[in-house]
C-alpha cells in the first residue's frame, strides 16, 4: 500500500469511526445515564436513512430532507421513551433486551409496510459533487470529507453541552448519582426522556447523512447495532470519551481491515474488539 | 412416588410428555416434523435457561453453538455418503464446547450488561464468519445431503432418516437433557451456580472460584445448545448463517422467558407456545413480526414469569383448592 | 504467642482520599483483637483488604509468613481466614440451612461435582448443621432468610462464616442491629469461638469489646492511633484527647 492509498483509507476510516461515534454515543448515553440497554438503536438509524430518502424526494433537497427529518425523530424517540423505555428502569438487563428486541421487530416490521425491501439510492447534492484529486489517478469524493466535518462539528457541540451545560450538568449529575439528583430537585424522569430523544436523533442522523454514500436497505439497523456495542464494549460502558475512541479504531479496524484481508474485515472488527478486553475487561473508560 | 403426582405442575408435565410419546400415531406428518422442531428448540432453550435461570448469566450469543455444531455436521458429512454417528457427534459437541470455553473465558469474567453485549460481539464474529465464507455457501448455506448413519460395523442400529424414528430419538433426547440438567442442578455443582445468580460477591467471600464455575455452565450450556444443533442440521438437511444470528439469539431468550425462567420445562413449554403463535400469527397477516413485537412487549411488561409462573400459581391454587376442601370433609 | 496475621505500611486509596493509611499491626493467634474508632476511620476497609474484597494501593498482608496480600478472596477464604459483613450479605431467598449449607461445601476439596446429590455429602450436612446451632438458628433451619429479623440474618450471616471453618474470624460489627437477647447470645458465642479461634473484630458496642477484647486498636482516618490491652487503651492519653468529645460517648455508650 503507497502513502496515498494509506490516506485515502485512514480518511475513510476516520469518516467510519465518526458515524459511529454518532451512533454509539446515544446507545452509552441512554445506558450510562439511564441503566437501560437498548437494541432498538440501530433501528433508529436505519428510521433516519429512510426518512431521508423520502423527504428528500418530497422536497429535492437532502439538506431540507435533514432538516425535517430530525424534529420527526426526537419525536419518535421521546413517544418510545413514554410508552415502552419507561416501563424497564430499574428492571433486570434481561427485560431490556426483551422489550427493545420486540421494538427491533416492530420498527423493522414498520419500515418494510412504509417503504417496502427494495434498495434505494439517496442522491449527493451538487454542491458537494466531485473530488479532490490527491495524485495523477487517485482522488477523494467532497461528500466523505462533508461528512467526516459534520460529525466533527456534532461531536464537538456533544462535548460543549455535556460539559458546559445546565442540561449537561443534569446529565453527569443523573449518570453519576440518579439519588442525588433527585434530591437536588432535578427531574429526572424530563431528563430521561430528553436523553433517550436526543440519542435517538443522534443515530438517525447519523443514517440520513450517511445514506447517499451507503444506500438505504431493510436491516441497515441491526448491522450497526452490532458494531456500536462492539464500540460502547470497547469505550466502557457510559463513556462518551469511550465512545469516541472506540469508534475510531473501530473505524480503521474494519476499513483497513477490508482492504489488507478481504475475507476476514468482519472478524477483525471482534478481533479487535476481544484483544482490548483481554487487557481490560471493563473496557478503555469503563468504571470497573 | 404418590408426592410426585400429588403435585399439578408435575402432573401437567406428565399428561404432557405422555401426549407427546403417543403423538406419531395420530399426527399428521407435517405436525410431527414440527414437534420435532419444537422439541429441538425446546432443549436449546433448556439449555439457555441453565444460564438466564440457573446461573445468572444472561448471555444473548447462545445461537452461536447451535449453529456452529450444525456447521460441524454439514462439514464433516461426505457428499457422497452418510457420516457415522460415532464420528460426528463428538465433532460437533467437542466443537461447540471448545467454542464455548473460549467465547466463556473472556466473556464470564464480566457481567451485567457487559456479558450480553460480549456475548453478542462473539456470536456475531462466527455469523460473520460463515456469512463470508464461500465454501460453506456464505449466506445461502450449506445442504446436509445424508442424515448421520447409527450403526455398529454393518449393522444400522437406528435409521435417523425415518421420520418416526428421528421424532422418538429427538424426544427421548430432550427427557435425557433435561434430566441431565436436574441432576447437574441438585449437585453440589448446582448449588454453587444458585449461590452466584443470588449473591456472587458472597459465593466468592465463601471460598469458591466463581469464575470456575460459570465458566463450566456455559460450557455445558454451550455443549447441549450444539447437540441442539446436530439435531437441527440432521433434521433440516441445510444449515445457514441465520441460525447462529443474533435474532436467533433473542427468539430462544424469548422462549425462555414466555416459558418461565428457571424451571427448565417452562423452556419447553415456551418452545411450543412460541412456534404455534408464530404459525397462528402468520395465518393472520403477513406483517405478522408486528404482532409478534407486541407479543414480546407484552409478555415483558405483563407476563414476567412466563407460562410456568401461571402453571404453578394455578397449581399452587388448586393444591390449596383440595386441602381446603379435604379440612371440609374432616370431622 | 506467635502473630498469625502482619500488615505492613499497608493503603487503601478511593480517589485522591486515603481510607486505610500505611497501617502496621500483628494479630496474634488465639487473640480477640478489636479495632475501634469513629465512623470513617477505615476499620470495614482494613477487613475489605484482609480478606481480599479490596486490592491495597501499598503495603503487604502475611497469614502465617506467606505473603497473601494480592490473593483474590475465595483463595484467602480458602486458607482459613472467614468474615462476616457489616451489611448482612446473605443468600435471602434460601433457608437458613440453605445458606450454611453453601457455605460448608465450600470445604470440599472441589464442587465440580455433577452427579451425586447434594444432599447426599453428609459432611457438609453436619457442618452446616453445626453452624447453625452454634449461631442459634436450629429452630429456623427451614426459614426462608429474607423473611427473618434482621437480628436473625446477622446471626445467620455468622453462622455461614463459621460453616466455612475459619482459624480467623473477621468480623465486621457482628452486634449491629441486635436486640439485647440476641447481642448477650452473640457475645457468648464469641466468647466460646475465642477458646479455639482468632477474632479480628470491628464493633461500637464498647462493653461488648471490653468484654471480650484481649488487644485494642484505635483507629482515626486510616492511622493507627494506639495498640494495647483494654486497660492500656483506657488509659492512653492520646486516645482520650482523640476521643474528647462527641467519639467519647460512642467509645463509651
Amino acid at each position: 500500500m503507497d502513502l496515498t492509498s494509506f490516506l485515502i483509507q485512514t480518511m475513510n476510516g476516520v469518516q467510519y469511526g465518526f458515524l459511529l461515534f454518532l451512533v454509539a454515543s446515544g446507545l452509552t448515553l441512554v445506558f450510562g445515564i439511564m441503566g437501560i440497554i437498548n437494541l432498538a438503536h440501530g433501528a433508529f438509524y436505519m428510521f433516519g436513512a429512510y426518512l431521508v430518502f423520502w423527504l428528500t424526494n418530497v422536497s429535492g433537497n437532502l439538506f431540507l430532507g435533514i432538516l425535517l427529518g430530525l424534529p420527526v425523530m426526537l419525536v419518535i424517540g421521546f413517544v418510545i421513551e413514554r410508552f415502552a423505555i419507561s416501563f424497564l428502569y430499574n428492571r433486570d438487563h434481561l427485560y431490556q433486551v426483551l422489550l427493545t428486541y420486540g421494538l427491533i421487530l416492530i420498527l423493522n416490521e414498520l419500515q418494510k409496510i412504509l417503504w417496502g425491501s427494495d434498495f434505494y439510492s439517496v442522491p449527493i447534492p451538487d454542491i458537494l459533487k466531485g473530488s479532490f484529486p490527491l495524485t495523477e489517478n487517485q482522488d477523494y469524493p467532497v461528500y466523505r470529507l462533508f461528512i467526516s466535518f459534520v460529525c466533527a462539528l456534532v461531536a464537538l457541540g456533544m462535548y460543549g453541552l455535556i460539559s458546559r451545560t445546565k442540561l449537561g450538568m443534569m446529565i453527569r449529575a443523573g449518570a453519576s448519582d440518579r439519588e442525588m439528583a433527585q434530591t437536588l430537585g432535578i427531574d429526572i424522569g424530563r431528563v430521561f426522556a430528553i436523553v433517550f430523544s436526543f440519542g435517538a436523533a443522534l443515530a438517525a442522523f447519523a443514517g440520513m447523512i450517511d445514506a447517499p454514500v451507503s444506500s438505504v436497505y431493510p436491516g441497515m439497523g441491526d448491522q450497526i447495532l452490532i458494531v456500536s456495542f462492539v464500540v460502547v464494549v470497547i469505550g466502557g460502558i457510559g463513556s462518551i470519551k469511550g465512545a469516541f475512541i472506540g469508534a475510531m479504531l473501530i473505524g480503521l479496524a474494519d476499513t483497513f481491515g477490508k482492504v489488507l484481508m478481504p475475507d476476514l474485515a468482519s472478524m477483525a472488527v471482534y478481533g479487535t474488539m476481544a484483544l482490548i478486553l483481554m487487557w481490560r475487561p471493563q473496557g478503555l473508560f469503563g468504571r470497573a | 412416588m404418590s408426592r410426585v403426582f400429588a403435585n399439578p405442575t408435575n402432573l401437567f408435565l406428565l399428561t404432557a410428555l405422555a401426549m407427546l410419546a403417543a403423538f406419531p400415531w395420530f399426527g399428521e406428518s407435517f405436525y410431527v416434523g414440527l414437534v420435532v422442531r419444537i422439541m429441538i428448540l425446546g432443549i436449546l432453550a433448556m439449555s439457555l435457561d441453565l444460564l438466564i435461570g440457573y446461573t445468572g448469566l444472561v448471555s444473548f450469543g447462545h445461537a452461536a453453538f447451535f449453529g456452529l455444531a450444525g456447521y460441524l455436521l454439514a462439514i464433516v458429512t461426505p457428499e457422497t455418503g452418510p457420516v457415522s454417528i460415532w464420528y460426528a457427534l463428538p465433532v460437533c459437541l467437542g466443537g461447540a464446547a471448545l467454542a464455548a470455553l473460549v467465547i466463556g473465558w473472556f466473556s464470564v469474567r464480566t457481567s451485567g450488561i457487559y456479558f450480553i453485549m460480549i456475548t453478542l460481539a462473539f456470536a456475531q464474529m462466527l455469523y460473520y464468519f460463515f456469512n463470508e465464507n464461500m465454501e460453506l455457501g456464505g449466506s445461502d448455506g450449506i445442504f446436509i445431503f445424508y442424515k448421520p448413519s447409527v450403526a455398529i460395523g454393518d449393522f444400522q442400529i437406528l435409521d435417523l432418516g425415518d421420520h418416526t424414528t428421528f421424532y422418538y430419538f429427538v424426544l427421548v433426547s430432550l427427557i435425557l437433557v433435561y434430566a441431565l440438567l436436574r441432576v447437574i442442578l441438585n449437585a453440589p455443582f448446582g448449588q454453587v451456580l444458585r449461590g452466584i445468580k443470588i449473591n456472587e460477591a458472597r459465593t466468592q467471600a465463601l471460598g469458591f472460584s466463581t469464575f470456575r464455575y460459570k465458566l463450566a455452565s456455559f460450557v455445558i450450556a454451550g455443549t447441549i445448545g450444539g447437540y441442539a444443533g446436530f439435531l437441527e442440521a440432521t433434521h433440516n438437511g441445510i444449515m445457514s448463517p441465520d441460525f447462529l444470528g443474533w435474532h436467533k439469539s433473542g427468539s430462544i431468550m424469548m422462549i425462555v422467558i414466555l416459558g418461565g425462567i428457571g424451571t427448565l420445562w417452562g423452556a419447553v413449554v415456551g418452545a411450543f407456545a412460541m412456534v404455534f403463535l408464530q404459525d397462528w400469527f402468520q395465518e393472520l397477516t403477513t406483517h405478522w413480526l408486528l404482532l409478534m413485537g407486541g407479543f414480546v412487549i407484552f409478555v415483558v411488561l405483563f407476563l414476567p414469569r412466563g407460562i410456568a409462573g401461571l402453571v404453578e400459581s394455578f397449581s399452587a391454587f388448586l393444591t390449596r383448592a383440595v386441602s381446603r376442601a379435604s379440612d371440609k370433609d374432616a370431622p | 504467642m506467635t502473630s498469625i496475621l502482619q500488615i505492613k505500611d499497608l493503603s487503601k486509596n478511593f480517589g485522591g482520599l486515603a481510607a486505610v493509611d500505611a497501617v502496621t499491626l500483628n494479630f496474634e493467634e488465639g487473640r480477640v483483637h478489636a479495632i475501634i474508632g469513629p465512623n470513617g476511620a477505615g476499620k470495614t476497609t482494613l477487613i475489605n483488604l484482609l480478606s481480599g474484597d479490596h486490592k491495597p494501593s501499598a503495603g503487604r498482608i502475611l497469614f502465617k509468613g506467606k505473603d497473601i496480600t494480592t490473593k483474590p478472596p475465595e483463595a484467602i477464604s480458602q486458607l482459613g481466614i472467614g468474615r462476616s459483613y457489616q451489611k448482612t450479605n446473605i443468600f435471602p431467598s434460601l433457608s437458613c440451612l440453605q445458606n450454611c449449607w453453601l457455605a460448608a461445601q465450600s470445604r470440599l476439596r472441589s464442587s465440580m461435582r455433577f452427579f451425586r446429590p447434594a444432599e447426599a455429602y453428609d459432611d457438609v450436612r453436619s457442618r452446616a448443621e453445626l453452624a447453625l446451632e452454634m449461631c442459634g438458628l436450629t429452630g429456623r433451619r427451614d426459614t426462608i432468610a429474607s423473611e427473618m429479623s434482621y437480628g436473625e440474618q446477622r446471626q445467620l450471616e455468622i453462622g455461614m462464616m463459621l460453616a466455612t471453618e475459619p482459624e480467623v474470624l473477621l468480623l465486621d460489627e457482628p452486634l449491629a442491629g441486635m436486640g439485647t437477647e440476641e447481642a448477650t447470645q452473640v457475645i457468648s458465642l464469641l466468647r466460646t469461638l475465642a477458646q479455639s479461634h482468632t477474632l479480628i473484630l470491628i464493633e461500637h458496642d464498647m462493653d461488648a469489646v471490653f468484654a471480650v477484647a484481649e488487644m485494642l486498636t484505635v483507629m482515626v482516618n486510616g492511622q493507627v492511633l494506639e495498640t494495647g490491652t483494654p486497660d492500656q487503651i483506657r488509659a492512653s492519653k492520646a486516645v482520650r484527647e482523640a476521643y474528647l468529645g462527641e467519639d467519647m460517648e460512642e467509645m463509651t455508650p
